[in-house]
């Protein structure tokens, strides 16, 4: 890898990101499958880094899956981002920050769109006004809410209590990066690093300590492909493509991946079981799976949160192997508890993959 | 130029995403569908280009247009600007709209993808409510997602989710009123027109097949004639 040519290259593709002030969207998948991720976004953001992160409770889904898997029109998905614009501007805040990548791809094809075809965007502002009495006002500045996390990396690794290397060793861990196709793919120029050399979460993982393994496939999809998923009959596709990263990724022996779309670490993770149960293969040490996390997960294990805090109990892939490489204490018997210590009983053990 | 692309050309991924191929078939090279599906991105772009009616009808009848993921991985390597993913997206729109999607396996999931997600959007304010995701249909959520949807509310209060509650925070009660703005913008955009003729044609497709609604979705939801494949 020539060093010097990329860092060329990615110096094209920086993006300004305000240091404060954001009206903050939530993420349909990431608060459903990885709940505690947008908890400690806002955690750290808030308490940890002293910014302004505001919600408005009247927001909704962007619609971006439905527009994705083509359930919806491109109008009906551009109204409703109109509508949360306006929630943002009602709410008195010019930056916009998502937390899902389907809905940053979306808002940024919106703007995108309505800059080359200002008579769309003229439609799309009285469709806004004939539903819902809103005025639109466009966002000043539009980010990823990994965009935020990338920004103050070096802040948070100033603060960190563990660090991205193999405690007894002083080993950097080796970290795949994957990044949510709708994050630069489309419009490369919005993303931090560009669709070619995406820095967003590999500026993370050298911050932290890690290393970055560069691989073949590292730049294929998750296999999400909306309607490739939701519909049962579709599902090897997505398979499919999972299976292809992580023979691609094998030989370089990751100890965990970190992402920034909410839907990639869901399929990372659940296909790497599948791919156990239906064939044997594991792709981790000793029978166990590669930990697939997201980035506020990764952050919140550097800042020092209780991994059951943080979520880790929803994966699927045992995440042990990698806390304890880290030297992060945690309570085995704690992992599948609720509030207060309550019972929940534990998860059925899988057949070929370790779980614990 | 025929009614069909008349047609495709008033929607803007079409103007976006439809410029000069040079038959390169990088976007077919780089496309995830293409290596699992009898898919070619690049083929269906020619044909769209080309104007021809009787073409543009035959791909809006088949698997042929459902097949991409819409990563849009083709977006970023096209060298000519063109956006294949895009274009699809517009073939689709019109499929449905010609009523020609019922002729292909593929197309007919519309009618499971519409009804799951715009319920959803509709009811919940959300595309993805998790009471709604269920381990039944989703095999691959794994012995932990079984545990997820036994322990739903117990978790996300665990979690710091506020599942279902007033205020702000992950999975809340959407308001009624941000409700009632997103059934007013699906009037008013076309969404309600698309769900109301999905539904109807999936009535009648039923019915045809002496089936109630249930077992239609069952059926589309798991239908594979097992022609699709890249093999």
């Amino acid at each position: 890898m020539i060093i010097e040519g990329k860092q060329k290259i990615w110096a094209d593709y920086q993006k300004e990101i305000p240091d404060d002030h954001y009206f903050y969207v939530r993420s349909c998948i990431r608060q459903s499958f990885f709940p505690a991720s947008e908890v400690v976004f806002l955690d750290i953001t808030r308490n940890k880094l002293g910014k302004d992160f505001f919600e408005n409770p009247y927001h909704t889904t962007c619609g971006g899956i439905a527009y994705h898997s083509d359930a919806i029109p491109q109008e009906t998905a551009m109204t409703i981002i109109a509508r949360q614009f306006a929630l943002m501007h009602e709410s008195g805040y010019e930056n916009y920050v998502c937390s899902c990548i389907t809905s940053f791809g979306c808002y940024t094809e919106t703007l995108e769109t309505w800059r080359e075809f200002p008579e769309l965007e003229a439609k799309i502002r009285q469709f806004l006004w004939d539903s819902c009495r809103k005025e639109l006002v466009k966002p000043k500045y539009l980010a990823h809410a990994s965009d935020i996390i990338y920004k103050f990396r070096n802040e948070i690794a100033a603060k960190a209590m563990f660090r991205l290397v193999e405690a007894k060793t002083g080993r950097p861990l080796r970290v795949v990066e994957h990044i949510g196709c709708h994050y630069a793919k489309m419009f490369p120029s919005k993303g931090v690093g560009g669709a070619e050399y995406p820095y967003v979460l590999a500026g993370m993982i050298e911050a932290w300590g890690g290393e970055v393994i560069d691989y073949p496939e590292r730049r294929q999809c998750c296999g999400f492909g909306f309607r490739q998923y939701f519909v049962q009959a579709n599902r090897g596709y997505s398979l499919s493509n999972t299976y292809k990263k992580f023979e691609s990724m094998e030989p370089y022996k990751p100890d965990f991946i970190i992402t920034n779309c909410p839907g990639c670490p869901y399929f990372l993770d659940r296909w790497q079981y599948v791919v156990a149960e239906q064939t044997g293969k594991t792709y981790g040490e000793n029978g166990f799976g590669i930990p697939v996390l997201t980035y506020e997960e990764v952050a919140g294990l550097v800042f020092g949160y209780n991994p059951w805090d943080l979520g880790l109990q929803l994966h699927q892939v045992a995440v042990e192997p990698l806390l304890d490489k880290m030297g992060i204490p945690y309570d085995p018997a704690m992992k599948y508890k609720g509030v207060n210590g309550k019972e929940l009983g534990t998860p059925a053990a899988p057949q070929n993959i370790r779980f614990k | 130029m025929g009614k069909y692309f008349d047609e495709l050309e008033k929607d803007y991924r079409i103007k976006e995403g439809l410029k000069a191929c040079m038959n390169c078939g990088v976007c077919t090279a780089v496309c995830p569908a293409a290596e699992f599906y009898k898919y070619n991105p690049k083929n269906i772009v020619n044909v769209v280009a080309r104007k021809d009616d009787a073409e543009i009808e035959e791909l809006l009848k088949s698997d042929t247009i459902w097949y991409c993921g819409e990563c849009m991985s083709c977006v970023t390597r096209c060298p000519r600007g063109n956006a294949p993913g895009l274009v699809v997206m517009a073939l689709r729109k019109l499929s449905m709209k010609t009523g020609l999607y019922l002729n292909s396996e593929k197309g007919r999931q519309q009618y499971v993808l519409v009804k799951d997600l715009c319920t959803n959007i509709l009811e919940h304010g959300y595309c993805i409510y998790p009471r709604n995701f269920d381990y039944a249909h989703h095999p691959e959520f794994g012995t932990v997602g079984e545990w997820t949807n036994n322990n739903l509310d117990e978790i996300h209060r665990r979690l710091g989710s506020n599942l279902d509650g007033d205020g702000p925070g992950g999975l809340r009660k959407i308001p009624q009123e941000s409700l009632d703005q997103l059934k007013k913008i699906f009037d008013v955009t076309g969404a309600t027109e698309l769900m109301d003729k999905i539904f109807a044609d999936a009535a009648d497709e039923a019915e045809k097949r002496g089936l109630s609604q249930d077992e239609y979705f069952e059926e589309v939801y798991h239908a594979d004639n097992g022609h699709h494949l890249n093999q």
